[in-house]
């Protein structure tokens, strides 16, 4: 298993410095840069060309990316024009956020897929299977930003059950019950929202998995030796058919980062989601650029994660 | 005269095709006595697999009808908190595919001592896995406290099916149900496996039903052997006189139909037609008519039942009498 | 004359290993083979899983990449025939062992007994269809089935559309991989008759692969045993099976369900002397490898893997 590990770990050097080559790339075909808009218009080209000099924007590009990664791996993002402050700072913030936002959705998503997955596993072709199955064909169908949509028409204005923009009311004492109490209610909306959408791949995967593996020789097995329907569910149908829902978890991760950039600008919930979307109609390239490698670094530890994960797990792939 | 473990009368499983119930076991009778071994033997899709796993209770969405006897109990309406009991301490199963029939995400060890805990769940962890360790060794596995931790992956073949083997006579059961035992094996291999099923045997005092379709295994193994054919019996007898003097055209068709050691490069016999599917099957008259078409009519009964034609002898249907292969072009039977 | 001759064989897979996934040490599938078939003859190749008598089957007609071997075929040697899309020879061709899953589902019997034809033939689609019902007729199926699929026939009535497209360019010599193993008893007296009427017609050449002895020992003139990639005896089907010398056939031999009823306790009794002798003697006969000698004869016919003598 160590071997595996390590390997696997060892693949993540090559694609972290491939996803960085690609972002500087990116910024740097971008058109103006970062002192467009920052100078007086009326400074000499002489004087922006000193400056360029100074900042080294004028030496060959892997100097400029060599230089780029030793910054970053500083924690120096540089600076968001529009904001007028470090990204580190800026993107610090509303990390936290998203962070909040997406842990609290994927528990909801395990909380409800499993057992609606179970369900409509165990019990396949029956009225319940066939409701849940509508379910999920019906989220497939519908798009995210649609039913965020309604949802906040629906909960949030409609009824007026839950706050409809923020992630957390004003004026609340930080570290307070209320506060926290403000934070959860902000966060529930989007979060269900997030998950009702997100949980239909999960429970469609796990009731595939169940279905098959109810049909394996060696459940019969087990029927033999005498275990009861509740023992054979949940000793050898649940365990083996988990397995694969443990590792698609990765991909979980890269899933909700879509979701959440749509359901935070729906909300106007403050995560880098929004921030994301605004930053590229402001053109603030320094920040998109760096949210677009956070993301990136996001999306290969989850896979990272999910193969890691499945290799503990899985005796086939942990002894070798 | 050995006491009578398990008696199945007139079994019926059917299985739903398009809404509609199709007998894959048609009539079944038959008994298994203490410490002998019972071969069913017949071609895919006779129905012996549906018949054992009736014994056994295996059947999900089957029904079964009819009388399977265990020590007077009828087992075919006992509640399945009654099926659980008796599964894997009083009847036991070996299966056919050792690389499939194992969980791949459990230890050796956890799936051997789960038959154990099963039946016995007084037994503390230590002792049952002392227990474990010694039905790995009578299985012939060495290096029992090294295969107890390992994943069926690990094993070889061979190892796997003498896994399974340990599971199934792990609670000393009364009748041990093995389904083509060592199909899946190499030739070495199933012979060790067929050497170490009868040295249980004689060891567990236990009936044994072998569901098989090689003739060989069933000279090896048997005692007694009831031959199949599209969901019916249509020959019970001793092995010996089965190889001698089989009565029943199908009996007599499968056994020249086996390339043979001594018969070098003869033409084999071969069974014209093919068996219809389920849902064709004929129900009426004799079901291997249309497989005999030399046969007049007349020689087949019209409702074929097995017979006792010799003591301890049965045959189904009256096409025996006069029976004889087109090859040989000469009439008369034995 | 011989048709095919193989000389030293050997077909070695990589194992990768280690964190970088490099080539650690090589699965010698079949390591060093030598064998001639005479035309006209079936020829038996024996061994239990992993023996290497499949890999051995498949490189001979170029499924398998060889490591190193030369393979003669009517006394030319055939350096690497897969420039065809078939990657088939013309004259060597193949009938594989499961009937259920070696024809293409989506296929129709016209175009799957057709396909070799495509591959080495220029013929008019009439010319085309005329050939294949002459060959469906030839397996004893209706020509009229040639519009249906795979799933329309009985397991053996779809190992003999198999072995309609392997005969279907007139091969000379026919690599039988497990053709009955799949089979019911009755079916498999059935494609193993109708594969020698066959022979005789077609004055084909068999190269039989199987586990099974009862059904080597029917089909074949001569029989080569295989274990671990090498060959532990080779010799005719008297040889084989009346003077087996090497502990491994013998162990082979013994392994045979006994038909007779009344031969079980001997059977049983000379099994476990072989197993005693296996286990005694296996240093007789393998090397420190666990790996079969180089065969030597022991008369015109028998050859046996033993150490050399000095």
């Amino acid at each position: 298993m160590w071997k595996f590990t390590i390997r696997r770990m060892l693949i993540v050097i090559p694609q972290i410095i491939l996803l960085s080559v690609l972002v500087f790339v990116l910024a740097k075909m971008m058109p103006g840069d970062a002192l467009t808009g920052q100078l007086d218009p009326d400074a000499s080209q002489e004087s922006i060309d000193n400056i360029r000099e100074k900042l080294g924007w004028n030496d060959p590009w892997y100097q400029q990316y060599g230089n780029w990664v030793v910054d970053l791996s500083k924690g120096d993002l540089g600076q968001s024009f529009t904001y007028k402050m470090p990204v580190t700072e800026l993107i610090g913030q509303r990390l936290k956020n998203t962070v909040w936002l997406s842990l609290f959705s994927v528990i909801l998503i395990y909380v409800i897929s499993v057992p609606l997955g179970i369900i409509s596993g165990r019990y396949n072709d029956s009225i319940l299977d066939h409701a849940i199955t509508g379910y999920t064909y019906l989220g497939f169908a519908t798009p995210l930003f649609i039913f965020a949509l309604v949802m906040l028409w629906v909960f949030g204005y409609h009824f007026g059950w839950f706050p409809t923009s923020g992630s957390v009311a004003p004026g609340m004492e930080p570290g307070s019950l209320e506060y926290v109490m403000s934070r959860f209610k902000h966060l529930l909306l989007p979060s269900i929202s997030l998950a009702l959408i997100g949980v239909v791949g999960t429970v469609q995967y796990l009731r595939s998995e169940i279905i098959d593996t109810k049909q394996k020789d060696f459940i019969t097995t087990a029927r033999a030796k005498g275990a009861s329907e509740s023992r054979v569910y949940n000793r050898h149908i649940l365990r083996n058919s988990l397995l694969p829902i443990a590792a698609f978890f990765g991909y979980e991760v890269v899933n909700l980062i879509s979701g959440t950039i749509f359901v935070e600008m729906i909300y106007g919930y403050p995560g880098m989601g929004q921030l994301f979307l605004e930053v590229i109609q402001l053109r603030d390239y320094s920040v998109v650029t760096s949210l677009v490698l956070l993301y990136g670094i996001a999306a290969v530890v989850g896979t990272l994660l999910s193969d890691i994960t499945l290799s503990i797990v899985d005796p086939r792939i942990r002894i070798k | 005269m050995a006491e009578t473990l398990i008696d199945i009368k007139n079994l019926k499983t059917s299985f739903s095709i398009n809404n509609e119930y199709h007998a894959a076991v048609d009539d079944v009778s038959l008994s298994v006595k203490k410490n002998e071994v019972l071969a069913i033997v017949g071609e895919s899709g006779c129905g012996k697999s549906a018949l054992a796993f009736s014994v056994m209770g295996l059947h999900t969405r089957a029904k079964v009808e009819g009388e399977i006897l265990y020590k007077d109990e009828n087992l075919v309406n006992v509640s399945p908190r009654r099926w659980n009991a008796l599964r894997g301490k009083d009847l036991g199963m070996i299966f056919q595919d050792p690389l499939t029939a194992l969980n791949p995400l459990m230890t050796i060890g956890d799936q051997i001592g789960e038959a154990i805990f099963l039946h016995n769940s007084s037994m503390s962890k230590a002792q049952r896995k002392k227990k474990v360790l010694g039905l790995l060794d009578k299985v012939g596995i060495s290096r029992s406290e090294h295969v107890y931790g390992q994943y069926p992956h690990e094993l070889s073949g061979g190892m796997r099916q003498r896994v399974i083997i340990s599971i199934a006579i792990a609670n000393e059961p009364e009748v041990l149900i093995a389904d083509e035992p060592t199909t899946a094996l190499d030739a070495t291999i199933q012979s060790q496996i067929l050497d170490l099923i009868r040295e249980l045997k004689n060891d567990m005092n236990a009936g044994i039903v072998l569901i098989t379709h090689d003739l060989g295994v069933v000279a090896e193994m048997a005692d007694r052997v009831a031959v199949m054919y599209a969901g019916q019996i249509v020959e019970i007898v001793d092995v010996e006189t089965l190889f001698e003097q089989p009565l029943h055209p199908y009996t007599r068709s499968l056994i020249s139909s086996v390339p043979s050691t001594e018969k070098h490069s003869q033409k084999l016999h071969v069974i014209q037609g093919i068996v219809p599917a389920l849902q064709f099957l004929p129900r009426e008259g004799c079901r291997f008519k249309e497989r005999i078409p030399w046969i007049e009519d007349s020689e087949h009964a019209e409702h074929p039942e097995l017979q006792e034609v010799k003591p301890g002898h049965f045959v189904r249907c009256t096409c025996y009498k006069n029976f004889y292969f087109p090859e040989d072009k000469k009439k008369g039977a034995y | 004359m011989s048709i095919l001759r193989i000389e030293d064989l050997r077909v070695h897979f990589p194992i990768k290993g280690g964190i970088f996934g490099r080539t650690v040490d090589h699965v010698k599938a079949v390591d060093g083979v030598s064998l001639e078939i005479e035309k006209g003859t079936t020829y038996g190749l024996v061994g239990e899983s992993g023996s290497g008598k499949t890999t051995t089957g498949r490189a001979v007609v170029g499924l398998n990449h060889m490591t190193t071997g030369k393979v003669f075929f009517e006394d030319k040697q055939i350096m690497n025939f897969g420039k065809r899309k078939s990657g088939l020879h013309k004259d060597v061709q193949m009938i594989f062992q499961d009937p259920y899953s070696s024809l293409n589902g989506r296929k129709r019997v016209l175009d799957i007994i057709a396909e070799p034809l495509r591959n080495f033939e220029r013929l008019s689609k009439a010319e085309e269809r005329k050939r294949v019902q002459e060959l469906l007729e030839l397996v004893g199926l209706s020509p009229e089935s040639i519009l249906k699929y795979p799933h329309q026939f009985s397991g053996g009535q779809r190992q003999r559309i198999g072995i309609a497209r392997a005969i279907a360019l007139k091969p000379k010599l026919i690599i039988a991989d497990e053709p009955v193993s799949a089979l019911d008893v009755s079916v498999q007296a059935q494609v193993l008759n109708f594969l020698q009427d066959i022979q005789k017609e077609l004055d084909l050449t068999l190269l039989f692969i199987s586990h099974d002895l009862g059904v080597i020992r029917h089909m074949c003139e001569r029989i080569g045993i295989m274990y671990k990639g090498r060959f532990v005896e080779e010799g005719t089907t008297d040889d084989i099976f009346h003077n087996p010398q090497h502990i491994y056939t013998k162990r082979l031999v013994a392994a045979i369900p006994d038909i007779d009823p009344k031969q079980r306790d001997a059977s049983f009794d000379i099994r476990q002397e072989v197993e005693v002798e296996w286990n005694e003697a296996y240093n007789k006969y393998f090397d420190e490898h666990g790996l079969a000698y180089q065969l030597q004869p022991i008369s015109d016919t028998h050859l046996v893997a033993l150490p050399e003598r000095g």
